[in-house]
């Protein structure tokens, strides 16, 4: 990531580029990580429009939007994904937390 | 220009000049002494003179935090406190510097608690001094109007887009009724001009973020381009300071010099207790004393070099503070003249007076011009003294 210089930066700090999140990775506060059992997945998109980042990868080339996986330098761990995700498949859901051992 | 002669207190002069600034929106709590200001403004609100929002808050910092968000989002803001009003604002009051927002305060100097007291001294917003707001000091109500006319212009430069606050003694001037002349509300309005935004947040054409978590890797930059902003504001107040002389017939500078072209010494002194000064110099000069006056009407930013070149070459200098720095080499005006000062072989002195409103009369300015002709004669000043206390 290229730092801006000084001179560069806005009056009073403000940012005025939008959806800029995405360049500011923070995906090394995790404890926990959400496994992706692609087999469990309905894609509903709860986990696309509950994460409170940008961690869910989804393709939207086809007619219905496809959860592909996360996106590890946005995920934080927070679990939200998969305490949204539903268990549709035979009460198993498609986002498990697990422990993330280095 | 045809100005009208009227006769109001600081505070409705103040209320006046920030009326026919025509601001979008005041956010303000009232605290002793500057209450009167904003009746006085809620009277023209509630007689249908003046189409200001005013918003009502639960305290300081609110009042303080709700004029950072009217002015981000694009409306000329205004605010004013005094004394602990100020000091509940601490937090928001840097933020306001820091979001580069051109707010105005007025600002009725008083003195901090313990103990309580409501007269005037500077304590409250010395106590800001490092804020990274403008602060322009007022000797009576006709500099407290015009300040308060001219500060709009000078925050609001495009250069200079910081909070500006016009200071005026708690009860000396803010509840005083004092002779002034006003200007017309369309002259005061064309010399202020229409509020022009450097950024909003209500375009949702180009969204932006305000105020974001700044850390180790942006937070210095952001500090330095706000330290480059403050170098722009001389020469904003002297130019817009030049064209309301212009204008108005009433000349401002940096400081104002009183009968200091053959002066060997000098007083230095902010606010209404120059008008004092004024008085037993005249006095003392009908004597032959060479003594002349330098009265800072901005402190914030410091104007160093004028300051350092005003004072070169004096036999002695008497800097005198009405705010105490505990635990500091004298007041805040001595710190910042004596820095300035560097290098230069004049003596200065200290001192600390009026603390709590205490009278500043005539004699305390007897005693500073005697110390001054003892130390102009080669004595060895005592550096920080209390004037006006029972000892």
């Amino acid at each position: 990531m290229s730092f801006l210089k000084n001179s560069e930066l806005h009056e009073g700090g403000i940012i005025r580029e939008s959806g800029n999140a995405h360049d500011y990775q923070t995906g090394d506060w995790r404890t926990f990580v959400p496994e992706f059992v692609e087999e469990n997945c309905i894609h509903c998109m709860f986990c696309w429009i509950y994460c409170p980042d940008s961690a869910i990868e989804i393709d939207t080339s086809g007619d219905k939007p496809i959860m592909k996986g996360i996106i590890l330098e946005h995920c934080k761990g927070c679990g939200i994904c998969a305490l949204e995700c539903p268990p549709a498949k035979k009460g198993k859901s498609a986002l498990v937390m697990v422990r993330e051992e280095k | 220009m045809e100005q009208k002669l009227v006769a109001l207190s600081g505070n409705e002069a103040v209320a006046y000049a920030f009326k026919q600034a025509k601001p979008h929106v005041a956010a303000a709590f009232p605290i002793t002494p500057q209450t009167e200001m904003m009746h006085k403004y809620a009277e023209f609100v509630a007689n249908g003179e003046s189409t200001t929002e005013m918003i009502l808050v639960e305290s300081e910092h609110s009042a303080m935090s709700a004029a950072v968000g009217s002015a981000a989002a694009g409306a000329r803001t205004f605010t004013a406190t005094s004394s602990a009003g100020f000091a509940l604002m601490w937090e928001v009051v840097y933020i306001a510097a820091s979001l580069r927002l051109p707010i105005c305060m007025g600002m009725v100097n008083r003195a901090l608690s313990g103990n309580i007291n409501i007269h005037c001294d500077h304590s409250d917003s010395m106590g800001g001094r490092d804020a990274g707001w403008i602060h322009l000091f007022s000797e009576n109500a006709q500099e407290a109007y015009d300040n308060g006319i001219m500060a709009w212009r000078i925050a609001e430069h495009m250069d200079v887009r910081l909070p500006a606050m016009v200071n005026y003694d708690g009860f000396i001037i803010s509840h005083t009724a004092d002779a002034l002349k006003m200007l017309p509300d369309d002259a005061a309005y064309d010399f202020i001009g229409k509020y022009k935004h450097a950024y909003t947040l209500l375009d949702p054409e180009n969204p932006i973020t305000v105020g974001p978590l700044d850390l180790t890797d942006y937070y210095f930059e952001h500090k330095a381009s706000q330290l480059a902003a403050y170098d722009k504001v001389p020469g904003v107040v002297q130019k817009v300071s030049e064209e309301f002389g212009a204008m108005t017939g009433r000349t401002y500078d940096f400081c104002e010099e009183y009968k200091m072209d053959d002066a060997e010494m000098v007083m230095v002194i902010l606010g209404s207790s120059a008008g004092t000064a004024k008085d037993v110099i005249d006095e003392y000069r009908e004597k032959g004393v060479k003594v002349g006056l330098l009265k800072i009407r901005m402190f914030r930013p410091f104007p160093v070099e004028y300051i350092a070149g005003k004072l070169a070459g004096r036999k002695a200098v008497a800097i005198l503070d009405r705010s105490a720095v505990f635990g500091g080499q004298g007041g805040p005006v001595f710190i910042e003249i004596r820095s300035a000062m560097y290098g230069q072989q004049v003596p200065l002195f200290n001192y600390i007076y009026g603390l709590g409103g205490r009278d500043f009369d005539l004699h305390q300015v007897e005693t500073v011009i005697n110390d001054l002709q003892k130390v102009a004669a080669g004595e060895e000043p005592k550096q920080i003294s209390l004037l006006g206390i029972r000892s």
